[in-house]
C-alpha cells in the first residue's frame, strides 16, 4: 500500500469518526484486526474495533479512487449508526479511555451546552495532551535559548547571558519600529539580529524549528503582559 | 596589545574620561575656566548645545563641602572566555584598562570586582591576570562565582592569594568577603567540575543553592573587624550584593541579615559589590550599598525587589555592545562615606552621592530613568 493510500484513507474518514485501515503493514502501533476478505479484497475498520467494511473490486495492496474510499467510509458509519442508535461516537470515544492514575475528567457537560460539533468535542484530557505538547514546545525554547552551540552561536554568549527568564525581551511590543534598524521589526527579526550580533551566529530561517521554538520560549515568558505592539 | 598605537575612538575617550575625571575635583573658578572650553569644543564640534557634557551637574559636585579624601577605581565582571573564542569580552576587558590608566591623577588603586573569567579555567584566569597587569595603579582583587566552581577557587587562589582580606588605606578599614558560597548542590546530582561551573554560571535556573558568606566566613569578619574602631570609615567588598535582592537569579546572599549585624556597630560603612551588572543602589540602615557595572553585558532589573533607592539606569541598547556596560571609580569622603560613579561607556557617567542615600533620597538624586525596563 502506498503512502498516498494511506493519507486518501485516513483523510477522508476523519470527520466522521477515525478510521483505521485493517491488515496494514505498519507494525509497532496497537490495531484492531479487522476479518480478511474472503474474496481478498481490501477491508477497512472503524476505531471501534468492530464494524467492518470491504472496498469491493479493491485488492489488498491496490488504490482505492477517492469515490471508492468515501463509499466504504459511509457505509462504516451507517453500520456503526444502526448499531447504536442515538450515540455519539465522540463520546464514545472519550468513554474509551483508560481513566487510571489521571486527574478526574472535568465534570460532565451540562445539558444546556452547546454540542454535536466536531471541532467542540474535546475532552480534558485533550486538553491535557496539548498542553503537554506546548510545554514541550516551550522547554526545546528554553534550551535552545541557553545553549550557544544550539542556535549557532561561535563565541560563547548565548541568550540567558544577558536575557535571564528572558527578560527584556518584550515580545508584546512587537512589531515595532526599531530604530537601530530603521524599519519595522518582528519578535524574529530581533531574535536572528541577536545570533547575528553578540553571540556571532548565522540568521536562522524563518521557518527554523529553532527560531520557532525560541518565540514560543520568549513569549511564554511574558504571559499575561499586554500586548501594545509598537511600544518603545 | 600595542600601546603605541591607539585608535581614535580610544583617543576620543581619553580626552572625555579626563575631561570627566578632572571636572570632579575642580575649584569653581577652573570649573568656569572648563565650561567655557567645553563650550568651544562642542561649538568646534559642531554640537549645537554643550549638555552632552553635563557641566551642571558637575558644577553642583565642585561645590560640595563633603571632599573627596582619596579615590579608587573599579573594573568589574569581565566574564573572559579564552581569547581564540571570544574576543569581544576581551576588547572590552582592554577598553576598562585604558580608561582606568588614563585616569589623571590616578586612583590610589583599582578594585576587581570578580567574575574575572566566564567558566572559571586556568586559560580565562591567566588571560585576566595578563590584562589585569598592564593596569598602572595596584589593583586588589575579589573573586566571583564564574571564578570559583570549576575547582571550588584553587587556581584563582594559586594566581591573587586568599579571597578574604582587608587593609587600611588613608584611615579606611577596606575588607573583602567571599560571598558566593554555595551549599553542596552538585555531589548528589553527580555533576562534574565542569558541570558545576556550567550551572553556576546561569542565573536562571533553580538547581544551585543560593550565594552565602557562609559561617567561616562570618566569624573571618568579626574577628577581622575585633580590632577596628567603630569610628573607622569601613568599605567592604563583595561579589554578591550583601542583601536579598532577588532570589530566582542569585541577585541575593543567603545570609545578609547576618553579615549586616556584624557591620551594624560601625558608624560609616559602604558594600560595593559586583555580579549585578546594573547601577544600583541600596541602604539599609546604616549601610550604604553599590553595586559595579561590568564590562562584558548588562543583567536586566529584576522583576521584581529593586531597592526603592535605586533609580535604573537606562536599558541597553543592543546595538552597542558597550551601552549599559563600564566601569567606575568611588571617591571616598573625609566624611568616611563615598560618591560612587557610575562610568557608563557611550552614556553620560552618573555619580550616586552619599548625600542621596544618608537623606533617603531627598537630596542629590542621580539623573533620572529615560528609558527604564520592560
Amino acid at each position: 500500500m502506498t503512502p498516498k493510500t494511506l493519507i486518501v484513507l485516513a483523510v477522508l474518514p476523519l470527520a466522521l469518526g477515525g478510521i483505521v485501515l485493517a491488515q496494514s503493514r505498519t507494525t509497532g502501533v496497537p490495531r484492531h484486526a479487522a476479518p480478511p476478505s474472503p474474496s481478498g479484497d481490501l477491508v477497512v475498520a472503524l476505531c471501534d474495533g468492530k464494524t467492518t467494511a470491504e472496498i469491493p473490486g479493491v485488492k489488498e495492496g491496490e488504490t482505492p479512487t477517492p469515490e471508492q474510499a468515501r463509499a466504504a467510509v459511509d457505509a462504516l458509519m451507517d453500520e456503526w449508526r444502526r448499531r447504536n442508535p442515538g450515540a455519539r461516537w465522540d463520546d464514545l470515544a472519550d468513554a474509551a479511555q483508560p481513566k487510571g492514575g489521571a486527574p478526574p475528567a472535568a465534570a460532565p457537560p451540562a445539558a444546556d451546552v452547546q454540542g454535536g460539533q466536531t471541532y467542540g468535542a474535546f475532552s480534558a484530557r485533550d486538553e491535557r495532551i496539548w498542553q503537554a505538547e506546548t510545554e514541550k514546545f516551550v522547554a526545546e525554547g528554553r534550551r535552545v535559548f541557553h545553549d550557544a552551540k544550539a542556535f549557532g552561536g561561535t563565541i560563547g554568549v548565548s541568550c540567558d547571558m544577558c536575557h535571564p527568564d528572558a527578560a527584556n525581551t518584550h515580545p508584546e511590543t512587537y512589531p515595532k519600529f526599531q530604530v537601530q534598524l530603521g524599519r519595522v521589526a518582528l519578535l524574529r527579526d530581533m531574535i536572528n539580529w541577536c545570533i547575528q550580533n553578540p553571540t556571532r551566529g548565522k540568521p536562522l530561517a524563518d521557518d527554523d524549528p529553532r527560531l520557532k521554538a525560541m518565540e514560543a520560549y520568549i513569549i511564554a515568558q511574558r504571559k499575561g503582559a499586554a500586548l501594545e505592539f509598537g511600544k518603545h | 596589545m600595542n600601546k603605541g598605537v591607539k585608535s581614535i575612538e580610544t583617543r576620543h575617550y581619553e580626552e572625555r574620561d579626563a575631561l570627566f575625571a578632572g571636572l570632579r575635583h575642580v575649584s569653581r573658578r577652573s570649573f568656569m575656566k572648563l565650561a567655557g572650553l567645553s563650550a568651544g569644543l562642542a561649538l568646534a564640534k559642531g554640537l549645537v548645545t554643550p549638555h552632552g557634557f553635563q557641566l551642571v551637574q558637575v558644577a553642583g559636585a565642585a561645590e560640595e563641602s563633603d571632599q573627596p579624601s582619596f579615590t579608587f577605581a573599579y573594573i568589574s565582571d569581565t566574564h573572559l572566555y579564552p581569547a581564540s573564542l571570544n574576543d569581544r569580552f576581551v576588547r572590552a576587558a582592554l577598553k576598562a584598562v585604558d580608561d582606568v590608566n588614563a585616569l589623571d591623577p590616578q586612583p590610589d588603586f583599582v578594585l576587581f570586582g570578580g567574575d574575572l573569567a566566564q567558566l572559571g579555567r586556568k586559560e580565562e584566569l591567566d588571560l585576566g591576570r595578563q590584562i589585569l597587569k598592564t593596569v598602572k595603579a595596584p589593583v586588589h582583587m575579589m573573586v566571583g562565582e564564574h571564578d570559583w566552581f570549576l575547582d571550588l577557587g584553587q587556581y584563582w587562589r594559586e594566581l591573587f592569594g586568599p579571597e578574604q582580606y582587608s587593609f587600611e588605606h588613608k584611615g579606611v578599614h577596606f575588607v573583602t568577603v567571599m560571598s558566593v558560597g554555595e551549599k553542596d548542590f552538585w555531589t548528589a546530582r553527580g555533576m562534574t567540575p565542569a558541570e558545576r561551573m556550567q550551572t553556576v554560571a546561569g542565573l536562571d535556573n533553580g538547581v544551585q543553592s543560593r550565594f552565602e558568606v557562609g559561617e567561616a566566613g562570618r566569624a573571618w569578619l568579626k574577628r577581622d573587624l575585633e580590632k577596628v574602631d567603630h569610628k573607622t570609615p569601613l568599605v567592604v567588598f563583595s561579589h554578591s550584593p550583601l542583601y536579598k535582592y532577588y532570589r530566582p537569579w542569585n541577585f541575593w546572599t543567603e545570609d545578609a541579615e547576618e553579615v549586616q549585624a556584624i557591620l551594624k556597630p560601625f558608624q560609616h560603612v559602604t558594600v560595593i559589590h559586583g555580579h549585578t551588572h546594573q547601577l544600583l543602589t541600596n541602604r539599609i540602615d546604616n549601610i550604604q550599598f553599590h553595586g559595579m557595572l561590568s564590562t562584558a553585558w548588562p543583567w536586566p532589573y529584576a522583576p521584581e525587589g529593586l531597592p526603592t533607592l535605586t533609580i535604573q539606569m537606562n536599558r541597553a541598547d543592543p546595538f552597542d555592545q558597550f551601552d549599559g556596560c563600564g566601569d567606575g571609580a568611588v571617591d571616598v569622603l573625609a566624611s568616611g562615606l563615598v560618591n560612587k560613579l557610575y562610568n557608563l561607556w557611550d552614556r553620560n557617567p552618573v555619580t550616586v552621592r552619599a548625600s542621596y542615600l544618608a537623606s533617603g533620597g531627598k537630596h542629590d538624586a542621580p539623573p533620572r530613568t529615560k528609558l527604564p525596563s520592560f
